[in-house]
């Protein structure tokens, strides 16, 4: 079974919403469908909203991480948005900090930062 | 290596071959964390763990199988999952353990990372014969 994630586009937007626990090849195809995405439809920018994830493990980590990296490479920028309290914690003692992916706190400050200059918005 | 199971308790014993076991072992231990009232960020750990264990068990096993309950001492209750393979073992047990060391194509956060998340780790191999890892995240 190798399920695939439906990408919105908003504008120069795409918009991905994880909605149910990520089997590692479908994690893949979403990696490998934003990059197309992001080519074919001159995205400037990528949200990922994971509130519904109830874990993030290192698979689903590196490929935020991995999509941050290629969207950068393309002149897009990646926002992950959402993530829940328990799921940092997580992450954090797991050992990945995310380090090069930029994150807010829900959907309509993930627009807002993507909205700003990269500048501001690397962080 | 003794079993984490008291008599009666005895666990469910589940296979793991497949990309899409590795998300059922997720939801079975998330059931028992549930049921041993783990606290949110507790039963977040032990899933974390165990999914990362039970993709070790796939990707360097070759598959294996994991068997998952609930389990008591005197002053508590827990989760266990034992997490078993006929795979190449690990040669080097103090290097597997080490942060972003990985013989594979992964970060190297499996087995380290999962100590850091559960309250017990067990990990006994024995080179050409396989891996086992005991897991306990007790509530608190």
């Amino acid at each position: 079974m190798s399920d695939r994630i439906p990408i919105l586009r908003i504008g120069d937007i795409l918009l991905v919403s994880v909605q149910f626990d990520l089997e590692d090849q479908t994690v893949l195809n979403l990696q490998e469908d934003l990059a197309e995405q992001i080519v074919a439809k001159s995205a400037q920018g990528v949200v990922i909203d994971i509130s519904a994830l109830e874990i993030v493990d290192s698979f689903v980590g590196r490929m935020l991480a991995t999509v941050a990296a290629i969207s950068r490479v393309l002149d897009a920028r990646t926002v992950v948005v959402g993530m829940r309290p328990a799921v940092a914690i997580t992450l954090v003692e797991l050992g990945l900090s995310l380090g090069g992916v930029s994150t807010a706190l829900d959907l309509e400050k993930g627009l807002a930062k993507l909205r700003r200059p990269a500048s501001s918005a690397s962080q | 290596m003794t079993a984490p199971w008291a008599a009666g308790d005895d666990p469910q014993v589940y296979s793991v071959a497949r990309s899409a076991d590795v998300v059922q072992i997720r939801q079975v231990i998330r059931a028992l964390a549930q049921q041993c009232r783990l606290s949110l960020v507790d039963q977040t750990k032990m899933i974390t763990a165990a999914s990362e264990l039970a993709r070790n068990t796939l990707t360097y096993g070759g598959g294996g199988t994991v068997s998952a309950g609930v389990v008591s001492d005197a002053s508590k209750r827990g989760v266990a999952a034992v997490f078993e393979d006929s795979g190449p073992g690990i040669a080097d047990v103090d290097q597997a353990m080490t942060d972003g060391w990985t013989s594979g194509g992964g970060l190297g956060l499996g087995l380290s990372g999962a100590r850091r998340l559960v309250d017990d780790f067990r990990l006994h191999t024995v080179p050409g014969e396989g891996t086992t890892v005991t897991i306990i995240k007790w509530a608190r």
